[in-house]
């Protein structure tokens, strides 16, 4: 009797999991995203930009009929890769999109990319992904680790700062940030702290920062990290020291630290005031809709659904033509929040980093405000250890 | 390392070792006395997280949420042992393990639904937003000394609570000996209720202070729990004597095995095999000195149970 049932249920199962409708030629993209947890603000900007840059292409995405699965990864690389195995098995979509952490990006990518199915990285960058495991059907709509804090690390060493200390999460993305940063930063470095994931509260690692008395601090702290670390910086009275950072000031976290980041610095490929037409559609549509700030993880994420949008309609709307597909993307032929650039032969931008510094202003609104470019046109550490035939 | 320094992360360790303290007292209390493994004490201090940042969301008074997170703990303490807890006392401790955690999920997906999935940022209260120079060119942030003048209040007034009343006196029977508390005529049922009150409650109140200094998130009790336990079984389980010295000890042995291993290493073996061992061991070392205390005192460093 039990096996009859096994039987029975085996076949239904099946018979439920046979793709429904693989072959009608809509656009199914996934979005993996961190929408739980701490970190869940940063998913917020990269969700929230998506459903706008879908709906500003009217819903249709290539001219296609578009339909979105969304997926909660926690933060967590095992339950990203059960979104994506459902994304690419159940659901057939042909893009799986999104992603916040690094650790994340590299669980999933062997599964998307086995599937034959495009991966678009809208915030992780691994550097890995960027190097030697960098694949014809993986591109990034944001950056590789190192750039952004190789952008700080010029700055800093250009200003003249004598020493630092390190503060970076014990993970992928924590330890590229710091290779990245000591690539252009050539000072002193009078200690490191790489913490584990799971921490919240950064009281002891403030102790050891002001004993060994640097005179900056470089930091990455992501999201719910950086506001608590620059709140507990402020509460210890270590304001002496001089904060710099990346991804850790930014508009999803600055409401929540307040004036303590006030006059700190970090470096970016992309702030709210830069003068594109994009650009400012972006911004002024996202305000108006969601009535908060756009931060860098929405501006990248905007830029996905159009790259895709450019090329599916380069195939004039042939799904199957991946080869069409890959070869459209990567003239990145589309316009992107951050102007016109190039995509190097990793599928990882060449584009431009800027020092942006947090400023308050008439209106006691604190907000980054762009003070020039640090690097112009500026390619990744890793591109020439990707072997891409193409 | 320098000695201020040490002096300094060892005041950060007495502070961790506070917050443990709050939440394992209840946890060995009920585990001690009712003989029951209840997984869901670190979902009551989430619970208390959430009740204190809403509070002091809605009217700006951290005096108003400690006004009314206690008996809301309370309530919500008793409740939970009226309606769940209860059956599950005359069944094995696999039973009620299996009980609990249904109960973690059940909390965290309930605040996710009241709550929102997103974390829940809690300023510093007001007035103790400063900082004071406790040690020379250290300034230290006075709500953290706030947090450790809390735990210690409460230590007292548990240690009077079990040595000076009539109510220490059936916990510590309790304890030690329940069938022969139960023989003596003493409403054990009721008992147990006001222990699993009193063991909310002070879960309650570590997650109200830890408000403000960590991010208020649904899971955040299951982390806090297994420290917890890491406690109670150096500790001794059942002895709140116990629970005190084994929190400040793991907090203090966690604090300063963070912040120094990773540069101690750095003496011994290379830079890059130091930052990738360094915090590795770091967070091993407590479950290090668990597995130590156990072989040389299988039973904790105070046991209270003897029969």
């Amino acid at each position: 009797m039990k096996t009859r049932l096994a039987i029975v249920l085996g076949v239904a199962a099946c018979v439920a999991a046979a793709p429904a409708s693989a072959q009608d030629n809509k656009l199914r993209l996934g979005l993996i995203s961190t929408l739980s947890g701490p970190q869940a603000i940063l998913g917020k900007h990269m969700k929230d930009a998506w459903d706008l840059a879908i709906e500003m292409l009217g819903g249709k995405v290539g001219g296609l009929e578009t339909e979105v699965f969304v997926g909660d990864d926690q933060a967590k690389p095992d339950v990203g890769v059960q979104l994506a195995e459902r994304m690419v098995k159940r659901d057939h979509v042909q893009f799986v999109d999104g992603i916040i952490f690094s650790n994340v990006l590299l669980a999933v990518a062997p599964v998307v990319t086995d599937a034959n199915v495009f991966l678009i990285t809208t915030n992780a960058g691994a550097s890995p992904i960027a190097g030697k495991q960098c694949n014809k059907d993986i591109f990034s709509t944001s950056w590789n680790n190192d750039q952004t804090p190789e952008a700080m690390g010029k700055l800093m060493q250009d200003e003249g700062v004598k020493n630092v200390y390190e503060i970076a999460p014990n993970y992928q993305a924590g330890k590229d940030m710091i290779t990245g940063f000591e690539r252009y930063y050539k000072g002193g470095i009078r200690g490191q702290t790489l913490f584990k994931l799971t921490q919240q509260d950064f009281q002891a690692e403030l102790s050891q920062i002001r004993s060994a008395g640097p005179d900056a601090v470089f930091g990455f702290l992501p999201g719910a990290w950086g506001i608590s670390f620059f709140k507990q910086f402020q509460a210890a009275g270590m304001n002496k020291i001089k904060a710099y950072s990346v991804f850790s000031v930014d508009e999803a976290t600055l409401s929540a630290i307040g004036d303590a980041a006030v006059g700190s610095y970090t470096t970016g490929f992309w702030s709210h005031d830069l003068d594109f037409p994009q650009n400012k559609k972006f911004v002024e549509a996202f305000r108006k809709k969601y009535g908060y700030d756009p931060a860098n993880y929405a501006a990248q994420t905007f830029d996905a659904p159009f790259l895709i949008d450019s090329a599916i309609r380069a195939v004039k709307g042939n799904l199957a033509d991946r080869d069409g597909i890959r070869k459209a993307m990567e003239k990145a032929n589309f316009p992107s929040v951050r102007g016109p650039f190039k995509y190097n032969t990793n599928h990882v931008p060449i584009q431009n980093f800027y020092k942006l510094e947090v400023v308050k202003d008439a209106s006691g609104k604190i907000m980054l405000k762009n003070r020039g470019i640090v690097f112009k046109d500026h390619k990744d550490a890793y591109y020439k250890e990707c072997k891409l035939a193409s | 390392m320098d000695p201020l320094l040490a002096l300094e992360q060892t005041l950060n360790g007495i502070q961790f070792g506070v917050f443990l303290f709050l939440v394992s007292a209840g946890l060995t209390l009920v585990f001690g006395i009712m003989n029951f493994v209840n997984l869901a004490h670190g979902s009551l201090y989430m619970v208390g997280a959430y009740y204190g940042a809403t509070v002091y969301q809605i009217t700006g008074s951290f005096l108003l949420a400690v006004v009314i997170v206690i008996p809301a703990c309370l309530l919500t303490g008793i409740v939970l042992e009226l309606i769940t807890i209860r059956p599950l006392y005359p069944r094995d401790h696999l039973d009620q393990v299996l009980a609990t955690f249904g109960l973690i999920l059940f909390f965290n997906e309930a605040v996710r639904m009241l709550w929102g999935p997103a974390a829940l940022f809690m300023p510093q209260p007001e007035g103790l937003t400063g900082h004071v120079e406790i040690i020379s060119g250290a300034p230290y942030p006075v709500y953290r000394l706030v947090i450790i003048g809390v735990g210690l209040l409460i230590a007292l007034f548990l240690y009077l609570l079990i040595t000076k009343t009539r109510i220490g006196m059936l916990i510590r029977a309790g304890a030690s000996n329940r069938p022969m508390v139960g023989a003596l005529g003493v409403n054990i049922t009721n008992l147990f209720t006001k222990v699993f009150g009193l063991g909310a409650v002070l879960a309650g109140i570590a997650g109200l202070m830890a408000g403000p200094v960590l991010t208020v998130q649904s899971g955040m009790g299951e982390e806090m729990l297994i420290l917890a336990f890491v406690v109670i079984v150096i500790g001794g389980v059942g002895s709140i004597r116990g629970a005190f010295v084994a929190s400040l000890l793991v907090g203090i042995v966690d604090t300063l095995g963070r912040t120094s291993i990773p540069a101690l290493l750095n003496v011994v073996v290379s830079h890059n095999a130091a930052q990738t061992a360094g915090p590795a061991l770091a967070s091993m070392l407590i479950y290090i000195l668990m597995a130590a205390v156990l072989f040389f005192r299988p039973s904790g460093l105070f046991a209270a149970r003897t029969g």
